[in-house]
């Protein structure tokens, strides 16, 4: 089967810098894959490669079988959706605003019905706010969907920006570090959510997770790759990668300072 | 972004509220607050000597700008320095084509709305050239662009004497107000009425599209490029839609300057118009349509008041209209230091702030 998002041996170099080299992924339908792997180790840049972010020197992308040549603001007409590290919320739009914003790819009236204000452009304003007031309450925060994002709580304006990537009824949605600056009991109930969304009633999504955090990972992941520096040192179930002499060599080496750089983020918030 | 973000403070205010379940079209609640407006105006216009009427229709002539620049800088995030050159555009334009029509002897008035049509298509021609540059710039190199407009295109007049008469500029023949209206009836009541018409036209227009997807859209990029981006918002095009919506609204505006005036020369479309747009739009609340009419307001109150602020003092003649020149310019500064520093929102910030704080006292007073 050719279902789903591949990479096929995918190489990034920076000038003498090599942030990715010879990685290849897949996620299918259904599937929450992590990666995992320390500070610089090319996780972000990959997200970058499959968002379009960056254009690898050397491999290539597939979409359900089709050569997939990323670019930004074509992704969710592709059915692939992405959150951002932080939150990157739109500041000067309601919540509600923010997650309108995410479906924008769905709506059909163009430039001249809203220039008129036909009720083509009002019916499809109408629409999206539906769609975006129904993934709202799905995620639990529909009460804030007339408030500035500043105005919440770190833990609403994450979730709002996930109502924003699911608001493009993504078929695919890439999560950048959801846990980061979550506390553990938000962390446990997002472990949930994540785990919810391939079997979602209304557009079910693969998910593709890049997180610190371990536990998070090992909780909702049915696969991990673990990346370090750029190489993919080890894949597979939670379980197997949690005992590969590898992984550990690599990765829980470098907790202590992903903890301790955690800890200064927090520290300058 | 920065030098841009530094004068666009997050419009909060244009945040929609949950509003569900209306069904009323927006182009229909525009039209009824433009009907409501063209009546005020209407009423206003026999109220007004003619002096006043006439300042009132420059007033809409500036709103027009003022209004196309809000949504750019205020919406967008785009900075302009340059909309005074493309008011100028719009001028010229209407000033050629009107000089057109009446060498080929057509002096019927509605000819005018095709004048202003062309002068709209001109300005919008200019707008999406400099447009497709400025999406590629940001910041500083945004400002210099524009600033590169403001400075070239009155310029152009002068090098192209031929067409567009150096510094004496062109006059623009205007047909006399409809006979319709009696023998009696003030030249200025009418240019009044056409140039509110056409200023409520261009708002309800702008107004549809800022409530749209578009505004949304406007707005997210201004916020966050990356996430708009991944939210599918084509961040150039979406910039290149602002920059030739607001140069169209700035092309009526500098037409309609000219029907007014009856005459366009560089002189009025300098650098100095595009700074006072700027700052007019800050002042009245960056992002607003409502602040633009407050801008739109003191562009045309600023030079009246600076003029009898002068003639308070016994000047000499020279030395008096040395200060009368520069003296709106310097009171413009002073208050867009004060405005920023008490009101960021502006004074359409302001208001809204004065009326929520009394709808919250006089919810609490009826409970």
């Amino acid at each position: 089967m050719e279902d789903g998002l591949a990479l096929h041996h995918i190489g990034v170099r920076f000038g003498g810098l090599t942030a990715l080299e010879d990685v290849s992924l897949r996620v299918c339908p259904g599937e929450v894959v992590g990666v995992i792997g320390p500070n610089g180790a090319g996780k972000t840049t990959l997200f970058n490669v499959v968002c379009g972010f960056v254009t690898p020197q050397t491999g290539s992308l597939s979409l359900d079988g089709r050569p997939l040549r990323p670019r930004p603001h074509r992704l969710t007409r592709l059915g692939i959706a992405r959150t951002l590290q932080g939150t990157g919320l739109f500041a000067g739009l309601t919540v509600l605003e923010n997650v309108m914003a995410g479906a924008t790819h769905t709506a059909r009236a163009g430039l001249l019905p809203a220039l008129l204000g036909l009720p083509r452009s009002d019916r499809d304003e109408r629409r999206l706010r539906e769609h975006a007031l129904t993934v709202l309450d799905e995620l639990g925060i529909a009460t804030h969907a007339g408030a500035a994002p500043d105005t919440l709580p770190f833990a609403v304006r994450q979730r709002v920006g996930l109502a924003r990537a699911l608001a493009a009824r993504p078929r695919l949605l890439l999560l950048d570090e959801p846990a980061g600056g979550l506390g553990a009991e938000d962390v446990d109930a997002l472990a949930d959510l994540i785990r919810g969304l391939p079997h979602r009633a209304a557009d079910p999504c693969a998910v593709l997770l890049v997180e610190h955090h371990m536990d998070l990972v090992m909780a909702v992941c049915d696969r991990i790759v673990v990346l370090d520096f750029g190489r993919v040192v080890a894949a597979g179930p939670p379980e197997a990668v949690r005992e590969d002499p590898a992984v550990v060599d690599a990765y829980l080496g470098a907790t202590v300072e992903a903890e301790r750089s955690e800890a200064e983020r927090r520290h300058e918030q | 972004m920065s030098a841009t973000r530094a004068v666009a403070p997050p419009a909060r205010h244009a945040a929609e509220p949950v509003r569900p379940g209306r069904s009323v079209p927006t182009v229909l609640r525009h039209l009824a607050f433009a009907t409501g407006a063209a009546l005020v105006v209407l009423v206003l216009s026999y109220q007004l000597d003619s002096f006043r009427n006439f300042q009132l229709a420059t007033v809409a002539a500036y709103l027009c700008a003022t209004a196309g620049l809000t949504v750019l800088t205020g919406l967008c995030g785009q900075l302009s320095l340059g909309h005074g050159a493309l008011m100028a555009t719009g001028a010229y334009t209407l000033a050629l084509v009107q000089n057109a029509f009446a060498e080929r002897g057509l002096t019927a008035g509605g000819l005018l709305i095709l004048s202003l049509a062309v002068a709209v298509l001109a300005t919008v021609v200019v707008g999406a050239v400099v447009g497709v540059a400025a999406a590629r710039l940001r910041g500083p190199y945004l400002a210099g662009l524009t600033l590169a407009v403001a400075v070239v295109v009155p310029a152009l007049t002068v090098t192209f004497n031929g067409v567009f008469n150096g510094e004496q500029g062109l006059s623009v023949p205007m047909a006399p107000a409809p006979r319709a209206l009696g023998p009696y009836f003030p030249y200025e009541r009418w240019q009044l009425w056409t140039a509110a018409v056409a200023t409520l036209l261009c708002l309800v227009l702008l107004a549809n599209l800022v409530r749209s997807r578009y505004g949304r859209a406007f707005r997210a990029v201004r916020d966050d490029e990356v996430a708009a981006r991944l939210a599918g918002i084509h961040v150039a095009r979406t910039q290149v839609i602002a920059f030739v919506v607001s140069a169209a609204s700035a092309g009526l505006g500098g037409a309609l300057l000219a029907v007014l005036a009856q005459s366009v020369s560089p002189g009025a479309f300098g650098l100095t118009l595009s700074l006072f747009l700027l700052m007019a739009v800050v002042i009245g609340g960056l992002g607003r349509l409502a602040g633009a009419v407050w801008g739109a307001f003191l562009l045309v109150a600023l030079p009246d008041l600076t003029h009898s602020l002068t003639s308070l003092f016994t000047l000499s003649p020279a030395a008096a209209q040395r200060l009368e020149g520069n003296l709106p310019l310097a009171i413009f500064g002073v208050t867009l230091i004060v405005v920023m520093i008490a009101a960021p929102g502006g004074v359409q910030g302001l208001l809204s702030r004065l009326t929520g704080t009394l709808r919250v006292r006089w919810r609490h007073h009826r409970s």
